[in-house]
């Protein structure tokens, strides 16, 4: 590691940004490590269009970011030149694939918020994250759908498949409640209308799991212990790997393009 | 005698139809004015500035597309033009040409239909295969060779296919 990490000015819409730029990227990035390694050609290509949307979303976020905080960063520094500590993303996302059916849960759980969430930021008073919401919402409704069909039949499948879709939303399911989690700067955002309350989406991100999980023949767990601090930037040991690889090309050759 | 007026607005259309000719390096068939993806140019005295849209937020022919538009408006004489990327209003299927549509379904791409559910799971919609006709035909994967397509197959020609997503 030869390049000093960037600082951010964190403001409350600039770290609003920054944190839903961090969950596009690294669920993207997630993903794309799954690029030639997936079960079957059809679902390497669907796990990499995926990623691709993700790693788009992330792109405009990681922009507007730069843009709001004025300064000199831009995409590139944000998403190269942090350290794991100044990453702002929901620790459900950095979660490794682990089977396939751990790799389609996180997904399940994801996208069954950022479809309602960037449906919902589409009437954001501030006209630029109400613009990506538009683009967002779009590929998110095909991403939901997608993994909703494959909970379905791994749950309703074989044995095997069954119990380690079940083994997989017991494992993942700690790690939603930090969706749901707000802080005074984003309540000062909500307020003013450029933010929504996750609160508001919870009673129909429920209804679309439980609908999902019970065609399954799955179970959602009864705990309601969830784990937090990727927000505030302290994550699981897997994230500092995982930025390790994705930033490694930038750090030994600093400001290479291709 | 040639006003300013009209100088301008005939090298705003000389800028057009430099910027619509360019292609989609995935569908080489369709321009950008085809696909829906051009947006707007505006002169500012000899210099030129084209909005365009992204299809998809991630889709890696969109840096393609800004350069070859660049590379296009020098060969037509405009210096230093800019490209500039527009997300809103966000990119429709439906603002594909017919003319597009026509050039896709040629080439062998089933073309976006009418906007069906998109979040109606294991969706039956009937899609005609571009290669005979027939209604008879199958989903095979929901993501396809590129972030805009589907893969389906016929199962009257036995011959699979793309189809462009309604988005």
């Amino acid at each position: 590691m030869t390049v000093a990490n960037i600082n951010v000015s964190e403001t409350p819409l600039v770290l609003y940004a920054l944190r839903r730029a961090d969950d596009a990227l690294i669920l993207g990035h997630r993903l794309s490590e799954l690029c030639g390694h997936a079960p079957m050609m059809e679902e390497d290509m669907a796990l990499s269009n995926v990623a691709l949307d993700l790693i788009g979303q992330a792109r405009e976020l990681y922009t507007y970011a730069a843009k709001v905080e004025g300064k000199d960063n831009d995409e590139d520094k944000l998403a190269y030149l942090r350290d794991v500590r100044q990453y702002r993303n929901l620790l459900l996302v950095e979660q490794p694939n682990g089977d396939f059916a751990q790799t389609l849960v996180r997904q399940f759980f994801y996208s069954a918020f950022a479809d309602l969430y960037w449906r919902a930021m589409m009437n954001s008073r501030d006209t630029t994250l109400a613009a990506i919401a538009a683009k967002s919402e779009k590929e998110t409704a095909y991403h939901l759908r997608h993994v909703s069909e494959w909970i379905i039949r791994l749950g309703d499948g074989t044995e095997e498949s069954h119990a380690r879709a079940q083994a997989a939303i017991d494992h993942l399911w700690a790690f939603t409640g930090e969706m749901f989690a707000v802080d005074d700067g984003e309540r000062a955002l909500i307020h003013a209308g450029i933010a929504i309350d996750p609160e508001t989406l919870r009673g129909r991100w429920m209804t679309t799991l439980s609908d999902i999980v019970s065609e399954a023949t799955l179970v959602l767990p009864q705990s309601d212990w969830m784990q937090q601090g990727g927000r505030s930037g302290r994550h699981s040991e897997h994230l500092g790997h995982l930025l390790s690889e994705l930033q490694s090309m930038q750090r030994t050759f600093p400001g290479q393009t291709w | 005698m040639v006003t300013v007026l009209e100088r301008d607005s005939e090298l705003r259309q000389r800028a057009w139809d430099a910027a619509a000719n360019v292609v989609d390096p995935e569908i080489p068939v369709l321009t950008i004015a085809d696909l829906g993806v051009l947006r707007d140019v505006v002169l500012d005295g000899e210099h030129v500035e084209v909005a365009i849209t992204p299809t998809y937020s991630g889709c890696p022919a969109m840096n393609m597309i800004a350069l070859e538009i660049e590379l296009a408006l020098e060969r037509a004489g405009f210096r230093q033009p800019k490209v500039r990327t527009v997300l809103s209003p966000a990119w429709t299927t439906d603002w594909m040409s017919e003319e597009g549509r026509r050039k896709l379904h040629a080439y062998g791409v089933a073309p976006p239909q009418a906007s069906s559910s998109r979040r109606a799971l294991f969706g039956e919609q009937a899609v005609a295969c571009p290669q005979c006709g027939s209604n008879n035909t199958e989903l095979l994967s929901e993501f396809g060779s590129t972030s805009c397509k589907a893969l389906w197959r016929c199962k009257a020609c036995r011959e699979p296919f793309d189809y462009f997503k309604c988005h």
